[in-house]
Protein backbone atom coordinates (compact mmCIF):
# COMPACT_ATOMS: atom_id res chain seq x y z
CA UNK A 1 0.00 0.00 0.00
CA UNK A 2 1.01 3.53 0.85
CA UNK A 3 3.90 4.79 -1.24
CA UNK A 4 3.22 2.45 -4.16
CA UNK A 5 -0.46 3.21 -4.67
CA UNK A 6 -1.06 4.73 -8.12
CA UNK A 7 -4.82 5.31 -8.23
CA UNK A 8 -6.79 8.46 -7.41
CA UNK A 9 -6.49 9.38 -3.75
CA UNK A 10 -9.37 11.25 -2.13
CA UNK A 11 -8.46 14.58 -0.63
CA UNK A 12 -10.87 15.30 2.22
CA UNK A 13 -12.62 18.60 2.66
CA UNK A 14 -13.77 19.95 6.04
CA UNK A 15 -17.23 18.43 5.69
CA UNK A 16 -15.93 15.01 4.62
CA UNK A 17 -12.95 14.76 7.00
CA UNK A 18 -14.86 12.84 9.70
CA UNK A 19 -15.77 10.16 7.15
CA UNK A 20 -12.13 9.64 6.19
CA UNK A 21 -10.98 9.84 9.83
CA UNK A 22 -13.39 6.99 10.56
CA UNK A 23 -12.36 4.78 7.64
CA UNK A 24 -8.75 5.21 8.71
CA UNK A 25 -9.85 3.62 11.99
CA UNK A 26 -11.65 0.91 9.94
CA UNK A 27 -15.04 2.20 10.95
CA UNK A 28 -17.80 3.31 8.62
CA UNK A 29 -19.54 6.50 9.67
CA UNK A 30 -22.30 8.29 7.82
CA UNK A 31 -24.62 11.12 8.74
CA UNK A 32 -28.15 11.06 10.10
CA UNK A 33 -30.64 13.88 10.30
CA UNK A 34 -31.86 14.76 13.77
CA UNK A 35 -35.11 16.13 12.41
CA UNK A 36 -36.35 13.70 9.74
CA UNK A 37 -34.32 10.79 11.17
CA UNK A 38 -33.03 9.70 7.78
CA UNK A 39 -29.46 8.74 7.01
CA UNK A 40 -27.68 10.16 4.00
CA UNK A 41 -24.47 9.93 2.03
CA UNK A 42 -22.16 11.61 0.87
CA UNK A 43 -21.09 13.81 3.78
CA UNK A 44 -22.42 17.37 3.90
CA UNK A 45 -23.59 19.60 6.71
CA UNK A 46 -27.26 19.59 5.78
CA UNK A 47 -29.82 16.89 5.27
CA UNK A 48 -30.54 16.48 1.53
CA UNK A 49 -34.00 15.16 2.39
CA UNK A 50 -35.33 18.01 4.55
CA UNK A 51 -32.51 20.59 4.46
CA UNK A 52 -32.16 20.50 8.23
CA UNK A 53 -28.72 21.38 9.58
CA UNK A 54 -29.37 19.34 12.70
CA UNK A 55 -27.25 16.42 11.55
CA UNK A 56 -24.90 14.04 13.31
CA UNK A 57 -22.30 11.40 12.50
CA UNK A 58 -23.16 7.83 13.38
CA UNK A 59 -21.18 4.62 13.10
CA UNK A 60 -22.94 1.93 11.05
CA UNK A 61 -22.42 -1.80 10.66
CA UNK A 62 -21.33 -1.60 7.03
CA UNK A 63 -23.79 -4.26 6.01
CA UNK A 64 -25.98 -3.85 3.00
CA UNK A 65 -26.90 -5.13 -0.42
CA UNK A 66 -25.33 -4.87 -3.83
CA UNK A 67 -27.89 -2.68 -5.56
CA UNK A 68 -26.20 -2.76 -8.94
CA UNK A 69 -22.79 -3.31 -10.48
CA UNK A 70 -20.64 -3.23 -13.57
CA UNK A 71 -17.45 -5.09 -14.40
CA UNK A 72 -14.91 -2.69 -15.83
CA UNK A 73 -12.51 -4.25 -18.32
CA UNK A 74 -10.66 -1.03 -19.05
CA UNK A 75 -9.11 0.43 -15.94
CA UNK A 76 -8.45 4.17 -16.10
CA UNK A 77 -4.84 5.22 -16.45
CA UNK A 78 -2.95 4.75 -13.22
CA UNK A 79 -5.63 2.66 -11.57
CA UNK A 80 -4.03 -0.33 -9.85
CA UNK A 81 -6.06 -3.10 -11.49
CA UNK A 82 -4.47 -5.82 -13.58
CA UNK A 83 -7.71 -7.24 -14.94
CA UNK A 84 -11.47 -6.74 -14.89
CA UNK A 85 -12.80 -5.47 -11.58
CA UNK A 86 -16.22 -4.87 -10.08
CA UNK A 87 -17.65 -1.44 -9.34
CA UNK A 88 -20.80 -1.63 -7.29
CA UNK A 89 -23.56 0.57 -6.00
CA UNK A 90 -23.98 -0.60 -2.44
CA UNK A 91 -27.16 0.12 -0.50
CA UNK A 92 -26.39 0.11 3.20
CA UNK A 93 -28.96 -1.20 5.66
CA UNK A 94 -29.54 2.44 6.61
CA UNK A 95 -30.86 3.09 3.09
CA UNK A 96 -28.02 5.16 1.65
CA UNK A 97 -26.26 4.26 -1.57
CA UNK A 98 -22.56 4.58 -2.20
CA UNK A 99 -20.15 3.53 -4.89
CA UNK A 100 -17.41 1.05 -4.06
CA UNK A 101 -15.50 -1.92 -5.34
CA UNK A 102 -16.78 -5.41 -4.71
CA UNK A 103 -13.86 -7.57 -3.62
CA UNK A 104 -13.46 -11.17 -2.52
CA UNK A 105 -15.33 -12.49 -5.54
CA UNK A 106 -14.23 -13.12 -9.11
CA UNK A 107 -15.28 -10.38 -11.55
CA UNK A 108 -17.75 -12.70 -13.21
CA UNK A 109 -21.37 -11.71 -13.87
CA UNK A 110 -22.40 -15.27 -13.00
CA UNK A 111 -21.08 -14.83 -9.47
CA UNK A 112 -22.66 -11.48 -8.75
CA UNK A 113 -26.30 -10.60 -8.37
CA UNK A 114 -28.24 -7.46 -7.58
CA UNK A 115 -29.40 -7.44 -3.95
CA UNK A 116 -26.80 -9.97 -2.78
CA UNK A 117 -25.72 -9.20 0.80
CA UNK A 118 -22.38 -7.47 1.20
CA UNK A 119 -20.34 -6.08 4.08
CA UNK A 120 -17.65 -3.49 4.37
CA UNK A 121 -13.93 -4.17 4.39
CA UNK A 122 -11.23 -1.56 4.54
CA UNK A 123 -8.29 -1.02 2.23
CA UNK A 124 -5.51 1.28 3.37
CA UNK A 125 -4.30 2.89 0.16
CA UNK A 126 -2.01 5.50 1.73
CA UNK A 127 -0.93 6.36 5.24
CA UNK A 128 -3.78 8.86 5.39
CA UNK A 129 -6.58 7.39 3.31
CA UNK A 130 -8.48 4.14 3.71
CA UNK A 131 -11.16 3.21 1.19
CA UNK A 132 -14.27 1.34 2.24
CA UNK A 133 -14.84 -1.62 -0.06
CA UNK A 134 -17.37 -4.42 0.14
CA UNK A 135 -17.33 -8.20 -0.09
CA UNK A 136 -20.13 -10.71 -0.43
CA UNK A 137 -21.32 -11.93 2.96
CA UNK A 138 -21.66 -15.46 1.59
CA UNK A 139 -18.58 -16.42 -0.39
CA UNK A 140 -20.29 -19.48 -1.87
CA UNK A 141 -23.06 -17.38 -3.38
CA UNK A 142 -25.28 -19.42 -5.66
CA UNK A 143 -24.50 -18.56 -9.27
CA UNK A 144 -27.25 -17.41 -11.58
CA UNK A 145 -27.70 -18.12 -15.26
CA UNK A 146 -27.72 -15.19 -17.62
CA UNK B 1 -46.84 24.02 -11.44
CA UNK B 2 -48.94 27.09 -11.99
CA UNK B 3 -47.26 28.64 -15.02
CA UNK B 4 -49.17 28.12 -18.24
CA UNK B 5 -46.47 26.51 -20.32
CA UNK B 6 -48.85 25.74 -23.16
CA UNK B 7 -48.73 29.35 -24.32
CA UNK B 8 -45.13 28.74 -25.46
CA UNK B 9 -46.31 26.04 -27.86
CA UNK B 10 -45.25 26.86 -31.40
CA UNK B 11 -43.92 30.28 -30.43
CA UNK B 12 -40.49 29.64 -31.95
CA UNK B 13 -39.18 27.68 -34.89
CA UNK B 14 -35.93 26.10 -35.94
CA UNK B 15 -34.98 27.73 -39.23
CA UNK B 16 -31.43 26.50 -39.75
CA UNK B 17 -29.65 23.25 -38.95
CA UNK B 18 -26.33 21.90 -40.10
CA UNK B 19 -23.25 19.92 -39.21
CA UNK B 20 -19.64 20.91 -39.70
CA UNK B 21 -18.17 20.44 -43.19
CA UNK B 22 -16.78 17.07 -42.15
CA UNK B 23 -17.61 14.59 -39.42
CA UNK B 24 -15.46 11.77 -38.15
CA UNK B 25 -11.85 11.83 -37.09
CA UNK B 26 -10.49 15.24 -37.98
CA UNK B 27 -7.00 15.86 -36.59
CA UNK B 28 -6.70 18.86 -38.91
CA UNK B 29 -9.50 20.83 -37.22
CA UNK B 30 -9.83 22.44 -33.81
CA UNK B 31 -12.96 22.26 -31.70
CA UNK B 32 -13.68 25.93 -32.38
CA UNK B 33 -13.27 25.42 -36.11
CA UNK B 34 -15.96 22.75 -35.88
CA UNK B 35 -18.23 25.31 -34.18
CA UNK B 36 -17.44 27.79 -36.93
CA UNK B 37 -18.19 25.41 -39.78
CA UNK B 38 -21.48 24.30 -38.27
CA UNK B 39 -22.56 27.87 -37.56
CA UNK B 40 -21.59 28.99 -41.05
CA UNK B 41 -23.54 26.14 -42.59
CA UNK B 42 -26.60 26.64 -40.37
CA UNK B 43 -26.74 30.34 -41.24
CA UNK B 44 -26.52 29.51 -44.93
CA UNK B 45 -29.27 26.94 -44.45
CA UNK B 46 -31.49 29.57 -42.81
CA UNK B 47 -30.60 32.30 -45.29
CA UNK B 48 -29.46 34.52 -42.44
CA UNK B 49 -26.32 36.56 -41.88
CA UNK B 50 -24.01 36.50 -38.90
CA UNK B 51 -25.23 39.98 -38.01
CA UNK B 52 -28.74 38.59 -37.55
CA UNK B 53 -27.60 36.53 -34.55
CA UNK B 54 -28.25 38.29 -31.26
CA UNK B 55 -28.03 35.31 -28.91
CA UNK B 56 -25.52 32.50 -28.57
CA UNK B 57 -26.12 29.30 -26.66
CA UNK B 58 -23.42 26.71 -26.30
CA UNK B 59 -21.99 24.28 -23.79
CA UNK B 60 -18.60 23.40 -22.41
CA UNK B 61 -16.12 25.21 -20.24
CA UNK B 62 -15.84 28.87 -21.28
CA UNK B 63 -17.33 28.06 -24.67
CA UNK B 64 -19.90 30.84 -24.26
CA UNK B 65 -16.92 33.21 -24.30
CA UNK B 66 -14.80 31.36 -26.81
CA UNK B 67 -17.41 30.95 -29.53
CA UNK B 68 -18.45 34.61 -29.82
CA UNK B 69 -14.79 35.66 -29.91
CA UNK B 70 -13.86 33.10 -32.57
CA UNK B 71 -16.90 33.95 -34.71
CA UNK B 72 -16.76 37.68 -34.10
CA UNK B 73 -20.26 37.83 -32.66
CA UNK B 74 -21.39 40.12 -29.84
CA UNK B 75 -24.43 38.34 -28.42
CA UNK B 76 -26.71 40.32 -26.17
CA UNK B 77 -28.10 37.15 -24.72
CA UNK B 78 -25.74 34.34 -23.67
CA UNK B 79 -26.60 30.82 -22.66
CA UNK B 80 -23.87 28.55 -21.40
CA UNK B 81 -25.80 25.94 -19.48
CA UNK B 82 -23.64 22.86 -19.34
CA UNK B 83 -25.36 19.69 -18.19
CA UNK B 84 -23.59 17.41 -20.63
CA UNK B 85 -24.66 16.10 -23.99
CA UNK B 86 -28.32 17.09 -23.86
CA UNK B 87 -27.43 20.72 -23.17
CA UNK B 88 -28.23 21.79 -26.72
CA UNK B 89 -31.76 20.39 -26.60
CA UNK B 90 -32.26 22.26 -23.35
CA UNK B 91 -30.82 25.41 -24.96
CA UNK B 92 -33.79 25.42 -27.34
CA UNK B 93 -36.07 25.82 -24.33
CA UNK B 94 -33.87 28.60 -22.96
CA UNK B 95 -33.77 30.32 -26.35
CA UNK B 96 -37.54 30.05 -26.56
CA UNK B 97 -37.86 31.70 -23.15
CA UNK B 98 -35.50 34.52 -24.11
CA UNK B 99 -37.19 35.11 -27.47
CA UNK B 100 -40.62 35.17 -25.85
CA UNK B 101 -39.34 37.63 -23.26
CA UNK B 102 -38.16 39.92 -26.03
CA UNK B 103 -34.52 39.65 -25.01
CA UNK B 104 -33.35 38.32 -28.37
CA UNK B 105 -34.75 37.34 -31.73
CA UNK B 106 -32.32 35.03 -33.53
CA UNK B 107 -30.54 32.48 -31.36
CA UNK B 108 -27.57 30.41 -32.45
CA UNK B 109 -27.16 27.10 -30.62
CA UNK B 110 -23.78 25.67 -31.49
CA UNK B 111 -21.60 22.71 -30.68
CA UNK B 112 -18.12 21.76 -31.78
CA UNK B 113 -16.01 19.09 -30.17
CA UNK B 114 -12.79 17.42 -31.12
CA UNK B 115 -13.89 14.44 -29.11
CA UNK B 116 -11.51 11.96 -30.71
CA UNK B 117 -8.56 14.05 -31.92
CA UNK B 118 -8.66 16.41 -28.90
CA UNK B 119 -7.48 19.39 -30.94
CA UNK B 120 -7.71 22.60 -28.91
CA UNK B 121 -10.05 21.04 -26.38
CA UNK B 122 -10.38 22.39 -22.86
CA UNK B 123 -9.10 19.90 -20.30
CA UNK B 124 -11.63 19.64 -17.51
CA UNK B 125 -10.40 17.79 -14.47
CA UNK B 126 -11.99 17.09 -11.16
CA UNK B 127 -10.10 18.60 -8.27
CA UNK B 128 -8.51 16.11 -5.90
CA UNK B 129 -10.96 17.24 -3.24
CA UNK B 130 -14.07 17.14 -5.46
CA UNK B 131 -16.89 14.86 -4.44
CA UNK B 132 -16.19 12.75 -7.54
CA UNK B 133 -12.56 12.30 -6.64
CA UNK B 134 -13.45 11.37 -3.09
CA UNK B 135 -16.38 9.05 -3.63
CA UNK B 136 -16.27 7.63 -7.18
CA UNK B 137 -12.96 7.94 -9.02
CA UNK B 138 -11.02 5.85 -6.45
CA UNK B 139 -13.15 2.87 -7.45
CA UNK B 140 -11.90 2.87 -11.01
CA UNK B 141 -14.68 4.57 -12.90
CA UNK B 142 -13.57 5.35 -16.40
CA UNK B 143 -16.11 7.77 -17.75
CA UNK B 144 -19.59 7.09 -19.05
CA UNK B 145 -19.01 3.41 -19.92
CA UNK B 146 -18.85 2.57 -16.23
CA UNK B 147 -21.59 4.89 -14.96
CA UNK B 148 -24.26 4.10 -17.55
CA UNK B 149 -23.99 0.39 -16.87
CA UNK B 150 -25.44 0.47 -13.36
CA UNK B 151 -28.92 1.14 -14.67
CA UNK B 152 -28.54 -1.50 -17.38
CA UNK B 153 -27.55 -4.13 -14.81
CA UNK B 154 -30.44 -3.27 -12.51
CA UNK B 155 -32.85 -3.20 -15.44
CA UNK B 156 -31.71 -6.67 -16.49
CA UNK B 157 -32.11 -7.90 -12.92
CA UNK B 158 -35.56 -6.38 -12.43
CA UNK B 159 -37.17 -6.92 -15.81
CA UNK B 160 -35.17 -9.71 -17.42
CA UNK B 161 -33.85 -7.41 -20.12
CA UNK B 162 -31.17 -9.24 -22.11
CA UNK B 163 -27.90 -8.44 -23.83
CA UNK B 164 -29.57 -9.52 -27.09
CA UNK B 165 -32.23 -6.86 -26.64
CA UNK B 166 -29.57 -4.21 -26.06
CA UNK B 167 -27.83 -5.42 -29.20
CA UNK B 168 -31.05 -4.98 -31.20
CA UNK B 169 -30.65 -1.24 -30.74
CA UNK B 170 -27.09 -1.21 -32.08
CA UNK B 171 -28.05 -3.33 -35.09
CA UNK B 172 -31.12 -1.26 -35.98
CA UNK B 173 -29.18 1.97 -35.63
CA UNK B 174 -26.44 0.67 -37.92
CA UNK B 175 -29.06 -0.05 -40.58
CA UNK B 176 -30.01 3.63 -40.54
CA UNK B 177 -26.34 4.61 -40.69
CA UNK B 178 -25.94 2.52 -43.83
CA UNK B 179 -28.43 4.92 -45.44
CA UNK B 180 -26.59 8.05 -44.29
CA UNK B 181 -23.46 8.91 -46.31
CA UNK B 182 -22.22 11.07 -43.42
CA UNK B 183 -22.30 8.22 -40.91
CA UNK B 184 -18.94 7.06 -39.56
CA UNK B 185 -19.73 3.33 -39.23
CA UNK B 186 -21.83 1.90 -42.05
CA UNK B 187 -20.84 -1.76 -42.34
CA UNK B 188 -23.64 -4.26 -41.68
CA UNK B 189 -23.88 -5.48 -38.11
CA UNK B 190 -25.55 -8.50 -36.54
CA UNK B 191 -26.64 -9.19 -33.00
CA UNK B 192 -23.87 -11.79 -32.74
CA UNK B 193 -21.36 -9.17 -33.85
CA UNK B 194 -22.43 -7.00 -30.92
CA UNK B 195 -22.40 -9.87 -28.42
CA UNK B 196 -19.01 -11.08 -29.67
CA UNK B 197 -17.37 -7.67 -29.60
CA UNK B 198 -14.93 -7.22 -26.75
CA UNK B 199 -16.22 -6.43 -23.32
CA UNK B 200 -15.69 -2.81 -22.33
CA UNK B 201 -17.60 -2.72 -19.10
CA UNK B 202 -20.06 -5.50 -18.44
CA UNK B 203 -22.89 -5.43 -19.43
CA UNK B 204 -21.61 -3.26 -22.31
CA UNK B 205 -19.71 -4.77 -25.22
CA UNK B 206 -17.75 -2.46 -27.50
CA UNK B 207 -20.67 -2.25 -29.93
CA UNK B 208 -23.09 -1.28 -27.16
CA UNK B 209 -21.03 1.90 -26.83
CA UNK B 210 -21.17 5.02 -28.96
CA UNK B 211 -18.49 6.21 -31.31
CA UNK B 212 -15.85 8.74 -30.40
CA UNK B 213 -15.63 11.32 -33.18
CA UNK B 214 -14.95 14.96 -33.99
CA UNK B 215 -17.80 17.09 -35.32
CA UNK B 216 -19.76 20.28 -35.01
CA UNK B 217 -23.45 21.03 -35.23
CA UNK B 218 -25.55 24.17 -35.05
CA UNK B 219 -29.19 25.18 -35.16
CA UNK B 220 -30.84 28.59 -35.46
CA UNK B 221 -34.00 29.37 -33.52
CA UNK B 222 -36.19 32.41 -34.02
CA UNK B 223 -39.75 33.54 -33.39
CA UNK B 224 -42.51 31.89 -35.39
CA UNK B 225 -43.28 35.31 -36.86
CA UNK B 226 -39.73 35.92 -38.08
CA UNK B 227 -39.56 32.35 -39.36
CA UNK B 228 -42.37 33.02 -41.80
CA UNK B 229 -40.15 35.47 -43.71
CA UNK B 230 -37.26 33.03 -44.14
CA UNK B 231 -36.57 30.69 -47.01
CA UNK B 232 -36.75 27.43 -45.11
CA UNK B 233 -39.81 25.51 -44.04
CA UNK B 234 -40.12 26.34 -40.32
CA UNK B 235 -39.89 23.48 -37.88
CA UNK B 236 -42.00 24.64 -34.95
CA UNK B 237 -41.06 23.86 -31.38
CA UNK B 238 -44.25 22.53 -29.82
CA UNK B 239 -42.97 21.38 -26.48
CA UNK B 240 -39.83 21.29 -24.36
CA UNK B 241 -38.81 19.95 -21.00
CA UNK B 242 -35.70 19.56 -18.90
CA UNK B 243 -34.65 18.12 -15.56
CA UNK B 244 -31.52 17.24 -13.61
CA UNK B 245 -31.33 14.96 -10.60
CA UNK B 246 -27.71 14.26 -9.67
CA UNK B 247 -24.08 14.64 -10.61
CA UNK B 248 -22.35 11.52 -9.29
CA UNK B 249 -24.05 8.44 -10.67
CA UNK B 250 -23.97 6.85 -7.21
CA UNK B 251 -26.48 9.51 -6.19
CA UNK B 252 -28.97 8.66 -8.94
CA UNK B 253 -32.41 8.54 -7.31
CA UNK B 254 -33.28 5.18 -8.91
CA UNK B 255 -31.30 2.62 -10.84
CA UNK B 256 -34.28 1.10 -12.58
CA UNK B 257 -35.99 4.25 -13.77
CA UNK B 258 -34.68 7.51 -15.20
CA UNK B 259 -36.49 10.22 -13.32
CA UNK B 260 -34.97 13.17 -15.19
CA UNK B 261 -36.16 11.79 -18.51
CA UNK B 262 -39.68 11.15 -17.25
CA UNK B 263 -40.01 14.65 -15.80
CA UNK B 264 -38.60 16.38 -18.89
CA UNK B 265 -40.78 14.29 -21.16
CA UNK B 266 -43.98 14.90 -19.23
CA UNK B 267 -43.52 18.64 -19.57
CA UNK B 268 -42.66 18.49 -23.27
CA UNK B 269 -45.76 16.44 -24.02
CA UNK B 270 -47.95 18.67 -21.84
CA UNK B 271 -46.70 21.84 -23.49
CA UNK B 272 -47.09 20.38 -26.96
CA UNK B 273 -50.49 18.78 -26.63
CA UNK B 274 -49.04 15.98 -28.74
CA UNK B 275 -49.58 12.33 -27.87
CA UNK B 276 -47.03 9.56 -28.18
CA UNK B 277 -49.03 8.07 -31.05
CA UNK B 278 -48.62 11.33 -32.98
CA UNK B 279 -44.81 11.03 -33.09
CA UNK B 280 -43.51 10.01 -36.51
CA UNK B 281 -39.74 10.03 -35.85
CA UNK B 282 -37.73 9.67 -32.64
CA UNK B 283 -34.19 10.97 -32.25
CA UNK B 284 -32.93 9.67 -28.92
CA UNK B 285 -29.44 10.14 -27.51
CA UNK B 286 -27.73 6.77 -27.67
CA UNK B 287 -24.48 6.99 -25.78
CA UNK B 288 -25.05 3.31 -24.96
CA UNK B 289 -27.70 0.91 -26.18
CA UNK B 290 -29.61 1.07 -22.89
CA UNK B 291 -30.07 4.86 -23.07
CA UNK B 292 -32.68 5.11 -25.85
CA UNK B 293 -34.41 2.07 -24.33
CA UNK B 294 -34.95 3.97 -21.09
CA UNK B 295 -36.10 6.98 -23.11
CA UNK B 296 -38.77 4.79 -24.70
CA UNK B 297 -40.02 3.85 -21.24
CA UNK B 298 -39.81 7.22 -19.55
CA UNK B 299 -41.32 9.14 -22.45
CA UNK B 300 -44.31 6.83 -22.48
CA UNK B 301 -43.77 4.86 -25.67
CA UNK B 302 -43.88 1.68 -23.64
CA UNK B 303 -44.31 0.74 -20.00
CA UNK B 304 -41.46 0.54 -17.47
CA UNK B 305 -39.46 -2.60 -18.11
CA UNK B 306 -40.89 -3.19 -21.56
CA UNK B 307 -38.26 -1.51 -23.70
CA UNK B 308 -36.44 -4.79 -24.31
CA UNK B 309 -39.53 -6.27 -25.91
CA UNK B 310 -40.24 -2.97 -27.68
CA UNK B 311 -36.94 -2.89 -29.55
CA UNK B 312 -36.96 -6.61 -30.39
CA UNK B 313 -37.46 -7.74 -33.96
CA UNK B 314 -35.71 -4.65 -35.34
CA UNK B 315 -38.77 -2.51 -34.67
CA UNK B 316 -36.69 0.70 -34.64
CA UNK B 317 -34.80 -0.12 -37.87
CA UNK B 318 -35.64 1.11 -41.39
CA UNK B 319 -38.95 -0.50 -42.27
CA UNK B 320 -39.90 -0.98 -38.62
CA UNK B 321 -42.93 0.78 -37.21
CA UNK B 322 -40.93 3.01 -34.85
CA UNK B 323 -38.21 4.91 -36.77
CA UNK B 324 -35.57 5.80 -34.18
CA UNK B 325 -32.19 7.47 -34.64
CA UNK B 326 -32.57 7.73 -38.37
CA UNK B 327 -29.16 9.36 -38.90
CA UNK B 328 -27.40 6.33 -37.41
CA UNK B 329 -27.22 7.83 -33.94
CA UNK B 330 -24.29 8.21 -31.65
CA UNK B 331 -23.72 4.49 -32.05
CA UNK B 332 -22.90 4.67 -35.76
CA UNK B 333 -23.15 8.20 -37.21
CA UNK B 334 -21.19 10.50 -34.92
CA UNK B 335 -20.62 11.08 -31.22
CA UNK B 336 -18.36 13.88 -30.17
CA UNK B 337 -18.97 13.51 -26.45
CA UNK B 338 -22.01 15.81 -26.46
CA UNK B 339 -24.35 14.36 -29.08
CA UNK B 340 -27.56 16.30 -28.35
CA UNK B 341 -27.34 18.85 -31.16
CA UNK B 342 -27.37 16.07 -33.73
CA UNK B 343 -30.77 14.82 -32.59
CA UNK B 344 -32.15 18.26 -33.48
CA UNK B 345 -30.43 18.45 -36.86
CA UNK B 346 -31.77 15.06 -37.90
CA UNK B 347 -35.31 15.82 -36.70
CA UNK B 348 -35.30 19.05 -38.72
CA UNK B 349 -34.08 17.24 -41.82
CA UNK B 350 -36.68 14.51 -41.49
CA UNK B 351 -39.49 17.03 -41.13
CA UNK B 352 -38.20 18.98 -44.11
CA UNK B 353 -38.06 15.77 -46.16
CA UNK B 354 -34.33 16.10 -46.88
CA UNK B 355 -33.20 12.62 -45.90
CA UNK B 356 -33.08 10.76 -49.20
CA UNK B 357 -32.99 6.99 -48.78
CA UNK B 358 -33.48 7.20 -45.02
CA UNK B 359 -36.45 9.54 -45.23
CA UNK B 360 -39.37 8.48 -43.05
CA UNK B 361 -42.54 8.76 -45.10
CA UNK B 362 -45.04 11.43 -44.02
CA UNK B 363 -42.91 12.60 -41.10
CA UNK B 364 -44.66 15.61 -39.58
CA UNK B 365 -43.84 15.41 -35.89
CA UNK B 366 -40.58 14.38 -34.25
CA UNK B 367 -39.25 14.02 -30.74
CA UNK B 368 -35.68 14.75 -29.65
CA UNK B 369 -34.41 13.56 -26.32
CA UNK B 370 -31.07 13.44 -24.63
CA UNK B 371 -29.07 12.61 -21.57
CA UNK B 372 -26.37 14.64 -19.93
CA UNK B 373 -23.76 13.66 -17.39
CA UNK B 374 -24.40 10.07 -16.38
CA UNK B 375 -28.19 9.88 -16.51
CA UNK B 376 -27.86 13.17 -14.63
CA UNK B 377 -29.86 15.52 -16.78
CA UNK B 378 -32.40 15.04 -19.53
CA UNK B 379 -34.01 17.27 -22.11
CA UNK B 380 -36.94 16.61 -24.41
CA UNK B 381 -38.27 18.54 -27.40
CA UNK B 382 -41.21 17.92 -29.69
CA UNK B 383 -41.10 19.62 -33.08
CA UNK B 384 -43.48 19.69 -36.01
CA UNK B 385 -44.02 21.26 -39.38
CA UNK B 386 -47.45 22.29 -38.15
CA UNK B 387 -48.07 24.79 -35.38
Amino acid sequence: MADTYTGPVPKPTPETQPFWDATKQHTLKIQRCGDCARHYFYPRPLCPHCLSRNVAWVAVSGRGKLHSFVINHRAPRGFPATGPFVIGIVELDEGVKMMSNIVGVEPDPMLLRCDMPVEVVFEDITDEITLPKFKPVTPSFKPVTR
Amino acid sequence: MSADITKLRGSVAIVGAAESDELGRLPHKSSLQLHMEATHNALADAGLKKSDIDAVFTSGRNMANDVPEYLGIRPRFIGGTQVGGCSFILHVEHAMAAINAGLCEVALITHGESGYSRIAMPAPRWGDDSTNNQFELPYGTSGPATGYGFLATRHMHTYGTTSEQLAEVAVATRKWAALNPKAFARDPLTIDDVLNSRMICWPFHLLDCCLVTDAGGAVIVTSAERARDLKTKPVYVLGTGECATHMMVSQMPSFVSWDAARISGERAFRMSGVKQADIDVAEFYDAFTIVPMLALEELGFCKPGESGAFVSGQRTAPGGDFPMNTNGGGLSYTHTGMYGIFTIIEAVRQLRVECGPRQVANAKTAICHGTGGTWSAAATMIVSTER
